[in-house]
């Protein structure tokens, strides 16, 4: 944090007082507890935030005007490239608009893996979250252990799609291949262990007496406000109300899936942390019941309509048709009618949703992608407003805001 | 299973908002499973303090608002804005259209979280909007001309930066580092529309065929 200015004192103190000066404050763009590349501009009376400005787009990367130069396939690598901390999530919507347009059905066995593999995303995501929130307020151990934990999950990630992070897993009608039976065995005895390492997680943070004093009755906000500022995920149901789209608007199998969704009470950043160290276990338990379900469940896994997806390649060294196919989807790639659709999951952060409009060519005309944690960011100053300083890396902290995600 | 409702629940949705508004919305669409309405940009303000408050609809979350671009129209832009009722579990989309000079009405009174949106759209698409408590640019470089996504901004846009070792600082130069490549694979057959006028050898079906894919 670097002192930019002093501006003068706007008042005249009363006879004698020291004359108090107001302070702007750069934070960030290089703070560590910025999580990332935000700037900050604070506005301080003493030690009170009057007004924060947030400068955002330093990692702007213009990926909706990318997306509109590129066939569709193409474009499924950039959603990973927003929310790199859980990728597959952000695939999901973008390759469920697509679906929605086409009217591409995805094969059961299919939809089993990819809400497996977003329920591993939404444990990456806020393994990494609720870390780093202790993280900023001074606890290291936390995140030296959930990191460990992110590391096997990556290694999740790269045995199903060869890629630890960027993992262009999700393809319009399915996944790209389907996991190795000891995969899944390796995943399902994962998710037995790791509500211990939950557990001892838990133990360092949950009842730590720093912990609490900095986040109990710190950035509190109401069922109704958070519904006015659009907030959604975890920052939504932490004040108490219980929305999630895996719940109330299902998609894939999650209808199947036995899961409770947690709610907070206070609408505090302690809540909003609890919360997500509850949406974790949750998770472990939709992680094993597709584990024991992929078990029972053979099949395809990829749609096998060839106009949309490619075919296996043993089929292409012998059949002419499948090789045309191939041929076509990885130069022209498929059409898609024309219209406009909105398909949101509910990713770690909140709602994900890409508002695709297609023109009928392979390419989309615009897609705009409306970044769970965009709104969260935008109420920063709603939320700061009479803190401490010290409140505002807290509150940063417990908003869980990935720029690649906000810039886009 | 999908949750997804069907097309005539939303139809009669739809027709209830239509008959509801009072004349605010004139029609409503349903396409792909989802409701969609278009509205008057000088009226946005009405319609979605309308659509938040009256009772039996009750979307009170804004969850997105961006433009689009459709040069080819004399009002180019499109914004559009996607409500949500949690109690009614309902989506909707608003359409409103504009020109470059044309400002829309700020919502930014009627849902908090409109101000970022509109700064983005602002910023992407150089849509104004009136009454907007601090419409400065959000996601572009400090100093930055032009609106990025408008079809006619170039996809390398017009300056590029580098570090000046002589200068010892970040200098901005047009672009020349790089040439922005596009292969046009559509196919001929199937994307192309072609005028065949109607000779004397093309006759019949196979002429009115032209058109089609």
């Amino acid at each position: 944090m670097s002192l930019d200015e002093a501006t003068e004192p706007s008042v005249a103190p009363p006879p004698g007082e020291t004359p108090v000066r107001k302070f702007s404050l750069n934070f960030g763009p290089q703070h560590p507890a910025a999580h990332g590349v935000l700037r900050l501009i604070l506005e301080l009376d003493g030690e009170l935030v009057e007004r924060v400005d947030p400068h955002i787009g330093l990692l702007h990367r213009g990926t909706e005007k990318l997306i509109e130069a590129r066939p569709y396939t193409q474009n499924t690598p950039y959603f990973d490239r927003l929310d790199y901390v859980a990728p597959i999530n952000q695939e999901h919507a973008f390759v469920r608009a697509i679906e929605r347009l086409t009217g591409l059905a995805v094969p059961i066995r299919g939809q089993v893996i990819r809400v497996l593999y977003c329920e591993i995303g939404r444990i990456l995501n806020h393994l990494m979250n609720v870390t780093t929130q202790a993280l900023d307020l001074g606890a290291l151990t936390p995140s030296l252990w959930g990191f460990e934990e992110r590391e096997k999950l990556m290694v999740f990630y790269e045995r199903a799609s060869g890629a630890r992070m960027h993992a262009n897993y999700f393809r319009p009608g399915g996944v790209r291949q389907d996991l190795p039976p000891k995969l899944i065995e390796d995943i399902d005895a994962w998710a037995v262990a790791y509500p211990k390492i939950l557990d001892d997680i838990s133990g360092l943070i949950t009842d730590n007496r720093i912990f609490k004093q900095r986040n109990v009755d710190i950035g509190v906000v109401s069922k109704d406000e958070a519904i006015a500022w659009g907030f959604t995920g975890p920052m939504l149901r932490g004040c108490g109300v219980a929305w999630d789209l895996r719940r109330n608007q299902p998609y894939e199998c999650y209808d199947e899936m036995e899961f409770e969704i947690p709610v907070g009470v206070h609408g505090d950043c302690y809540d909003r942390y609890l919360c997500r160290m509850e949406e974790m276990r949750q998770s472990v338990k939709i992680i094993r019941q597709c584990c024991a379900r992929l078990g029972k469940t053979p099949g395809p896994v990829l749609a096998t309509d060839h106009k949309m997806t490619p075919p296996r390649r043993g089929e292409m060294k012998t059949s002419m048709e499948a090789l045309i196919h191939h041929f076509k989807l990885f130069s022209e790639g498929f059409h898609t009618p024309a219209g406009e659709v909105y398909a949101a999951v509910e990713a770690p952060k909140g709602e994900f949703g890409v508002y695709l409009v297609s023109d009928g060519t392979n390419k989309p005309y615009r897609c705009k992608i409306r970044a769970a944690s965009y709104p969260h960011l935008a109420a920063m100053d709603w939320m700061s407003r009479g803190h401490m300083l010290a409140d505002v890396s807290a509150i940063l902290g417990s908003l869980d805001i990935v720029f690649g995600e906000i810039d886009r | 299973m999908e949750w997804r409702l069907a097309d005539d629940e939303l139809s009669a949705l739809g027709a209830r908002v239509v008959a509801a508004s009072d004349g605010l919305i004139a029609g409503f669409e349903v396409s792909y499973g989802e409701l969609s309405v278009n509205a008057a940009a000088a009226q946005i303000v009405e319609v979605l303090r309308f659509l938040k408050d009256a009772e039996g609809l009750k979307f009170h979350q804004l969850l997105d608002v961006c433009g689009a671009d459709y040069p080819q129209r004399p009002l180019r832009f499109d914004i559009v804005y996607h409500l949500l009722s949690m109690t009614q579990n309902r989506r909707i989309r608003v359409k409103v259209q504009t020109d470059e000079e044309t400002p829309v009405p700020s919502v930014a009174e009627v849902f908090a979280n409109a101000n970022w949106y509109e700064r983005e759209a602002f910023d992407m698409y150089g849509v104004f909007f009136s009454g907007h408590p601090d419409l400065r640019r959000l996601l572009t470089d400090y100093g930055f001309h032009g609106h990025p996504l408008r079809k006619d901004f170039p996809m390398t846009g017009y300056v590029e930066v580098r570090y000046d070792d002589e200068l010892k600082r970040v200098v901005y130069e047009p672009v020349k580092s790089v040439e922005f490549r596009s292969w046009d694979f559509l196919s001929p057959w199937e994307g192309a529309d072609y005028d065949v006028p109607a000779t004397p050898l093309v006759t019949g079906p196979a002429a009115a065929g032209s058109k089609a894919r």
